[in-house]
C-alpha cells in the first residue's frame, strides 16, 4: 500500500485525529492567552514581578515535553487533563512574556496623556495600553500555537487526544507496512494544521489590529 | 467684515463654558531622596480667562507645578483651588476630566481615529451619540481642519502640526473651563509653531479659557501671555507680570537675562495687527469689468489698487500702468500678492511682511483669508511710537508708586508698630 492508498483507506481516522489535535491546540490556546494576558497585566509595572513571571514560563518550557506529561500522569491520570495542562504551561511564556514587553513597550508619554485626559486605570489599560500592546501579543500566541502544534504530538503518549496518535502507533510498528505511512501521515497532518492555523492569524490581525498601528 | 467676524465668535462662545480662576496655595513637591523640594510653595491666582504662561531653564519646575494643577503629580503640600473649589483632594480623574490637558507631540493615541481620540472625554462622560458627533465636528473646525477630510484618519497620516491641532481639540472636547498646556508646540518646527500659536491666540478669543501654558522660550511666552510667571529655580516666582511690564521693567538680573537683548524689538510681538490703525485701499474683484476698475482707480488717488478673487481674498496688486498695458485682460496684468499677515497677527509679523515687500507695504486678512486692509510702513511707525510712549508713562507710574509704597513702608517703620498695621 502507498502513502496515498494509504491516506485513502484510514480518510475518517485521519480526520477525526486532525480534528482533535487542533481543537485541543485552538482550546489550549484560548486557556493560555487568558492566563498568560492576565500574569502580564498583573505583573508588568513592576520590575521583579515582570521578571519573576518570564522566568517562570521559561522554567516551564526547559522541561522535556515528554517528561512532564509523564510526571502529571501519576497526578491527574490518563487522556485528557495532561494534555490541557502541559499544553497551556507550554503556550504561556511567548504569552506572557510579550505582553509583558509590549504593555512595557507603550509610550510612556500616552499613558500619560491618557491619565491627563481623565482615564481611570482600568479604561487606560482596556482602551489604550492593551491595544496597543495587542500586535506583539499575537505575535506571542503565534509562536505559541506553532509549538503547541509539535508538543500535542506527545499527547498521545498519555493517551491524549490528536494527530500523536498516528505516529505512536507507527513508531511502535517500525517494520510493519504501513509504519512509515502511519509516521508520514501524522507528521504531514500536524504541518499541514499549522500552517492553516498561521493564516488564520494572519486574518485575525487583520481584523484585530487597529488600522492606525498596522505596521 | 469684522462684523460677521464678530457674529461667528459669538455663534462659537454661546455654546462653551468660560474659564474659572485657578488658586495655588503654597504648592510644594517634595521626592522621596530629594534634600531640596522640586517645587517649593508657590502660590498664585490665576484669573478666569486669562491665558498665564510659566516661563524658565528646564529644570525649574514649571512642567511640575503645571502637572500638580490636575494632580498628575501629588502635591505633598498646599492646596489647588479652580473656579473657587478646593480640588486638592477630590477623585483626581473626576478633576482631569474638567481641565482640558494638551502635551508636547500631541500624544495621540495612534490605534484612534482623529474622531476617536477627540470624543474620547466626551464619551467617558456619557454624552449621547449624536451629541458628540457634532461635537467633533465643531472641535475640528474651530482648529481649522476640514472634518470630512480629517475625521477618519488615524494620527500617523497627519503632521506634526496637524496632530497638535487635534491634540488640542481633544484638550477642549468637553469644554473644560480650565486648560493646560505643558510646552505644546514643542517639537513642531518654527513655522507651524508659528501659525499654531496665531491658533491659539485665536481661539481664546472666542473661548476665553483660563489657559496655564508651559514653555522655556520667552518670545513663546511674550505672543501667548496675558500674564508671565518667570520661574526660577524651584518654582520660585521671580516676577509675575504682564508681557509689558516684563519687558520694560523686570525685576531683576535674573528676569532681564531672560527677557535677553532687543526688548524694543519683542515689544512689536505683543501688539496684534488688529490693534492698530489700517489704511483702506480701493479694491476690486477678478469679477469687475476692467473699465470699472479704472475708474475706481482714478477716484481713489491712489496709485495701486488691489484685486481680490472669488472669496474676496487678495489677489494681485494691480498699478496704473499694468492697466494700461493689461489691454483688455488681467490674465497677465500686476504683481501677485506673496505675503499677507492676519488680524492676529503681531506687529513684528507686520514689519517683517512690509520689509521684504518690495513697495513696503502688506495686506491684512481676516480668518478665513478675507481682506481687511493694509499696513504699511508709515501706519506701523506711527503705532510703535504711541505703544512705546505709552509704554514708558506706565513704567515711570509704576516706578512712582513703588516708591510711594516704599516710603510708606519706611514711614511706618520709623513710627514703629501701633499704628496702622500693614495688610
Amino acid at each position: 500500500m502507498n502513502f496515498w492508498e494509504y491516506l485513502g483507506s484510514r480518510q475518517q481516522q485521519l480526520l477525526a485525529d486532525a480534528y482533535q489535535h487542533a481543537s485541543a491546540v485552538f482550546q489550549c490556546m484560548v486557556l493560555a492567552t487568558v492566563i498568560g494576558v492576565v500574569i502580564g497585566v498583573v505583573t508588568y509595572r513592576s520590575d521583579w514581578a515582570g521578571n519573576l513571571a518570564t522566568t517562570a514560563t521559561s522554567t516551564v518550557l526547559t522541561v522535556p515535553s515528554l517528561a512532564l506529561i509523564g510526571l502529571l500522569v501519576p497526578v491527574v491520570g490518563l487522556g485528557v487533563p495532561p494534555t490541557v495542562i502541559a499544553l497551556t504551561l507550554y503556550g504561556l511564556l511567548p504569552i506572557v512574556r510579550n505582553a509583558i514587553v509590549g504593555l512595557r513597550g507603550v509610550d510612556p508619554m500616552l499613558v500619560d496623556a491618557a491619565r491627563g485626559i481623565g482615564m481611570s486605570r482600568a479604561m487606560r489599560l482596556v482602551r489604550v495600553e492593551l491595544p496597543l500592546a495587542w500586535p506583539p501579543i499575537l505575535t506571542g500566541i503565534r509562536v505559541s500555537t506553532q509549538m503547541l502544534m509539535g508538543i500535542a504530538a506527545i499527547a498521545a503518549y498519555a493517551s491524549g487526544p490528536g494527530l500523536g496518535n498516528e505516529i505512536f502507533r507507527g513508531l511502535a510498528s517500525l517494520g510493519s507496512k504501513n509504519a512509515l505511512n502511519q509516521v508520514l501521515a501524522g507528521t504531514l497532518g500536524i504541518i499541514i494544521l499549522a500552517l492553516l492555523f498561521d493564516a488564520a492569524y494572519v486574518l485575525i490581525g487583520r481584523l484585530t489590529i487597529p488600522r492606525g498601528i498596522r505596521v | 467684515m469684522s462684523e460677521t467676524a464678530a457674529q461667528e465668535t459669538t455663534a462659537h462662545t454661546a455654546s462653551t463654558a468660560h474659564g474659572a480662576s485657578i488658586e495655588l496655595e503654597n504648592l510644594t513637591k517634595h521626592y522621596p531622596g530629594g534634600a531640596q523640594p522640586a517645587v517649593d510653595g508657590v502660590s498664585m491666582e490665576i484669573k478666569a480667562g486669562e491665558t498665564v504662561v510659566f516661563v524658565g531653564p528646564s529644570g525649574c519646575g514649571k512642567s511640575t507645578t503645571l502637572k500638580m494643577i490636575n494632580r498628575l503629580i501629588e502635591p505633598t503640600g498646599g492646596r489647588i483651588r479652580i473656579g473657587g473649589e478646593d480640588v486638592t483632594d477630590i477623585d483626581p480623574v473626576k478633576l482631569r476630566r474638567k481641565v482640558g490637558y494638551a502635551i508636547q507631540s500631541a500624544g495621540l493615541f495612534p490605534h484612534m481615529t482623529v474622531a476617536q481620540n477627540i470624543a474620547l472625554v466626551p464619551r467617558m462622560t456619557g454624552w449621547p451619540k449624536a451629541r458628540i458627533r457634532a461635537r467633533v465636528e465643531e472641535l475640528l473646525d474651530l482648529v481649522g481642519l476640514d472634518p470630512g477630510e480629517f475625521r477618519g484618519r488615524y494620527p500617523r497620516r497627519l503632521s506634526g502640526g496637524q496632530q497638535q491641532r487635534v491634540g488640542v481639540a481633544r484638550a477642549l472636547a468637553a469644554d473644560p473651563p480650565v486648560l493646560l498646556m505643558d510646552e505644546p508646540f514643542g517639537a513642531v518646527d518654527p513655522i507651524t509653531r508659528d501659525h499654531l500659536q496665531d491658533e491659539l491666540i485665536r481661539l481664546q478669543h472666542e473661548l476665553h479659557k483660563t489657559i496655564v501654558f508651559v514653555t522655556h522660550d520667552f518670545d513663546e511666552a511674550i505672543k501667548l501671555g496675558d500674564r508671565i510667571a518667570v520661574l526660577r529655580e524651584r518654582s520660585h516666582i521671580a516676577q509675575f507680570d504682564t508681557p509689558e511690564a516684563i519687558l520694560t521693567n523686570p525685576a531683576d538680573d535674573f528676569v532681564s537675562g531672560f527677557v535677553g537683548a532687543g526688548a524694543a524689538l519683542k515689544r512689536l510681538n505683543l501688539t496684534r495687527v488688529r490693534d492698530v490703525e489700517m489704511r483702506d485701499y480701493p479694491t476690486v474683484t477678478v469679477d469687475t469689468p476692467l473699465q470699472q476698475i479704472f475708474g475706481h482707480l482714478r477716484s481713489s488717488g491712489e496709485s495701486e489698487i488691489l484685486l481680490l478673487d472669488r472669496r474676496r481674498r487678495p489677489y494681485k496688486w494691480l498699478r496704473r500702468g499694468d492697466l494700461m498695458r493689461a489691454k483688455g485682460s488681467l490674465a497677465r496684468a500686476g504683481t501677485l500678492v506673496h505675503d499677507t499677515v492676519t488680524r492676529d497677527g503681531t506687529l513684528r509679523d507686520a514689519l517683517e511682511a512690509v520689509l521684504t515687500d518690495n513697495a513696503g507695504r502688506v495686506a491684512v486678512t481676516g480668518r478665513r483669508g478675507e481682506y481687511l486692509g493694509v499696513v504699511d510702513m508709515e501706519t506701523l511707525m506711527n503705532s510703535v511710537h504711541e505703544l512705546l510712549e505709552a509704554d514708558r508713562l506706565e513704567a515711570m507710574e509704576a516706578q512712582h508708586e513703588l516708591e510711594e509704597a516704599r516710603a510708606q513702608q519706611t514711614h511706618q517703620e520709623q513710627e514703629g508698630p501701633g499704628g496702622v498695621t500693614k495688610a
